[in-house]
């Protein structure tokens, strides 16, 4: 039985794993179909024996077991949370057909031939129904054909917006565009409808990424490969889910791009440069060809890179440009760096728990080209470059010193660091060093836009003032 | 109507957890834990569409029981019963369909109320079936143990023994 392409929702147990399994637990309970044709169940104290791959129990009282068809043993475990429900959720069954021991009182002997089984422990249960997505698959399609009409799985509107376009990680785009709109303020330039403009045509760009990424991770297999997607990681999976169709994906990311497409022309038209082109032309570039045939730069282990650049110096430049009408300068660039590296850590560290589906897909990124260590070194560097490039940019006089405001969140990345050494191979443990290390890369463009007020409002009412080194 | 032994209705009614045995098409009893749901008339559990191959079994053979055998999840009590019966799958509306039994699901397990809140982070987890037993025969132990003969009780007529 094979549910996912990964193979079963459960782990294969075979019968003498079963048996082991099964002496953990205090009692059994022994089913059987009886002659009428129920199942009948019955807790007893069954006495496993490992070496001979059986259990044996003393046959219950009032009760006839069978010896002609098949008996099963099972354990069960929960452990009680009062006024939450349960957890620690076990269990496992052994079927056999019983062999009676006349001679040893009354006692009957199963030999084990099959198991089946789940433990939370080892199968958490995020990745259990993950595993278990294409038995929903079959189950939906076989109620379409019992009443001759399709039945899906359904979220709300809202939901489902939410959903297949990633809304939550809007952050990405909101930053750099807000911080690129600050720096040209404090240069004397700045244009609320075309800041406006700027911030809607960005998210169009980013949603009809996060859109069109599903759309060719689900062509190429990555998604569908992928046990073991968490909130932050593995695609919104609607295509997987059945809450959309592939068709519908696709045209959704269209219909975002012309969106984003038609906002850039406008700006183009009405606060039009060069560099806006440029800027406008390679981000189209870089966002599409992130995923999409025949760039791929997800696949070939540049996906950072591409992410960096898109979220960081692009989006950050063209904001910059649309107010100034493409006048350049140092200063957004070096802004642009630690919100670079950080966007790039937050797809770092989302690919970790992914690895496996990953490499299923042939998606060469970092975590799945690099060890462990490797990849935590790189996270600390990358990090730690991130704060460098903002005390490097205050002391050589390019960014002004309230930016070194920045260093508040460096406990931040101190926590993501601790966090992924001890939870690097568990993908549910990793969720909140995710959480964390998507704060970060916030808190840090927050605090890049909140020194940029202070630029501002200081130039305002103390005209004169020292906001820069030398 | 009540149809079962008022000390088996207690079980049912305390119980965090029962085991569903169903009979798959080779003729093979099949063992689930489940939140057993009980209205005073039928039990009720649900299946999420995710791990619905017992609700195919139960299409294909109505004839199932539960037993409810777990000290630690029925808060101490030595008792033990099974229910035989008939089940239906209930799959009209797997979205919301089953949230009619939520208010007893949720004296049981009180979370589930927070995470239907938010169904967009397990959409499918949330698209359930109905199974619906109507019991024909309990089967009770009122020390536990299979030493002694479980007094049966048909549905609908008094109790007799094993």
């Amino acid at each position: 039985m094979s549910d996912t392409p990964l193979g079963r929702s459960t782990p294969e147990i075979g019968a003498a794993d079963g048996l082991q399994r099964l002496a953990t637990y205090p009692y059994a309970i022994a089913t059987w179909v009886e002659a009428d044709g129920y199942p009948v169940s019955v807790a007893l104290a069954a006495d496993v024996d490992l070496a001979a791959g059986t259990a044996t129990f003393d046959a219950p009282a009032g009760l006839s077991v069978p010896t002609d068809r098949d008996v099963s043993l099972t354990g069960s475990h929960i452990r009680p949370q009062p006024g939450y429900g349960y957890d620690e959720r076990r269990h496992v069954t052994v079927w056999g057909r019983l062999t009676p021991a006349a001679a040893d009182g009354g006692r009957l002997t199963l030999a084990a031939s099959a198991a089946w089984g789940w433990d939370e422990a080892e199968v958490p249960f995020f990745e259990y129904s993950e595993r278990s997505v294409g038995r929903a698959r079959t189950y939906f399609d076989a109620l379409s054909r019992e009443r001759g009409t399709p039945v899906k799985p359904r979220l709300s509107f809202g939901f489902l917006v939410l959903r297949a376009t990633r809304l939550p990680f809007l952050s990405a785009t909101i930053v750099p565009v807000v911080l690129g709109i600050a720096i040209a303020a404090t240069h004397g330039s700045f244009d609320l409808v075309a800041a406006l403009l700027t911030i809607v045509g960005a998210s169009f760009v980013q949603l009809a990424i996060n859109v069109s990424n599903d759309v060719f991770d689900t062509a190429q297999g990555a998604d569908d490969a992928n046990v073991t997607p968490t909130q932050f990681s593995g695609g919104s999976r609607v295509i997987q889910y059945g809450l959309v169709t592939f068709r519908q994906m696709a045209t959704l990311a269209f219909a975002l791009y012309a969106a984003g497409a038609a906002v850039g022309v406008v700006l183009l038209a009405v606060r039009g440069s060069p560099a806006l082109l440029v800027i406008g032309v390679v981000g189209f570039v870089v966002g599409l060809g992130y995923t999409a045939p025949p760039l791929k730069f997800v696949y070939r282990g540049l996906g950072e890179i591409a992410v960096a650049l898109g979220f960081g110096p692009l989006m950050l430049l063209g904001a910059y440009v649309v107010q100034t009408r493409g006048a350049l300068s140092w200063e957004p660039f070096v802004a642009s760096i630690p919100v670079a590296l950080l966007v790039a850590l937050i797809l770092y560290v989302n690919e970790i728990p992914d690895r496996r589906g990953d490499a299923h897909a042939g998606k060469r990124t970092l975590p799945v080209r690099f060890s462990r260590r490797a990849v935590i070194r790189g996270y600390e560097a990358a990090a730690g470059g991130a704060f460098v490039a903002v005390v490097v940019g205050v002391v050589a006089g390019v960014l002004p010193i309230p930016t070194l405001a920045v260093l508040l969140a460096v406990p931040l990345a101190l926590r993501v660091r601790s966090g992924l050494e001890p939870n690097y191979d568990n993908p549910y443990g990793l969720m909140a060093v995710m959480g964390v290390n998507i704060r970060l890369h916030l808190y840090v463009g927050l605090l890049l836009i909140a020194a940029y007020a202070v630029v501002l409002v200081v130039t305002a009412v103390a005209p004169g003032t020292r906001l820069f080194v030398g | 109507m009540s149809t079962l032994p008022e000390p088996v209705e207690r079980l049912l009614e305390v119980a965090l957890v029962g085991e569903l045995s169903v009979v798959n098409d080779a003729g093979r009893p099949i063992t689930y834990p489940l939140i057993p749901l009980y209205d005073g008339e039928k039990v009720y559990l649900t299946s999420s569409v995710l791990f619905s191959r017992k609700l195919t079994h139960i299409k294909g053979n109505p004839r199932v029981s539960l037993s409810i055998t777990d000290p630690v999840a029925v808060g101490g009590r030595t008792d033990r019963a099974t229910i035989q019966g008939d089940a239906r799958v209930i799959d009209e509306d797997p979205h919301g369909g089953w949230e009619r039994l939520l208010p007893i699901w949720e004296r049981k397990e009180p979370a589930i109320v927070a995470f239907l809140k938010v169904r967009v982070a397990l959409p499918l987890f949330f698209e359930r079936s109905l199974i619906e037993i109507t019991p024909r025969r309990a089967l009770y132990w009122p020390a536990g143990g299979a030493e002694v003969a479980p007094m049966v009780t048909p549905v609908g007529a008094g109790t007799e023994a094993a």
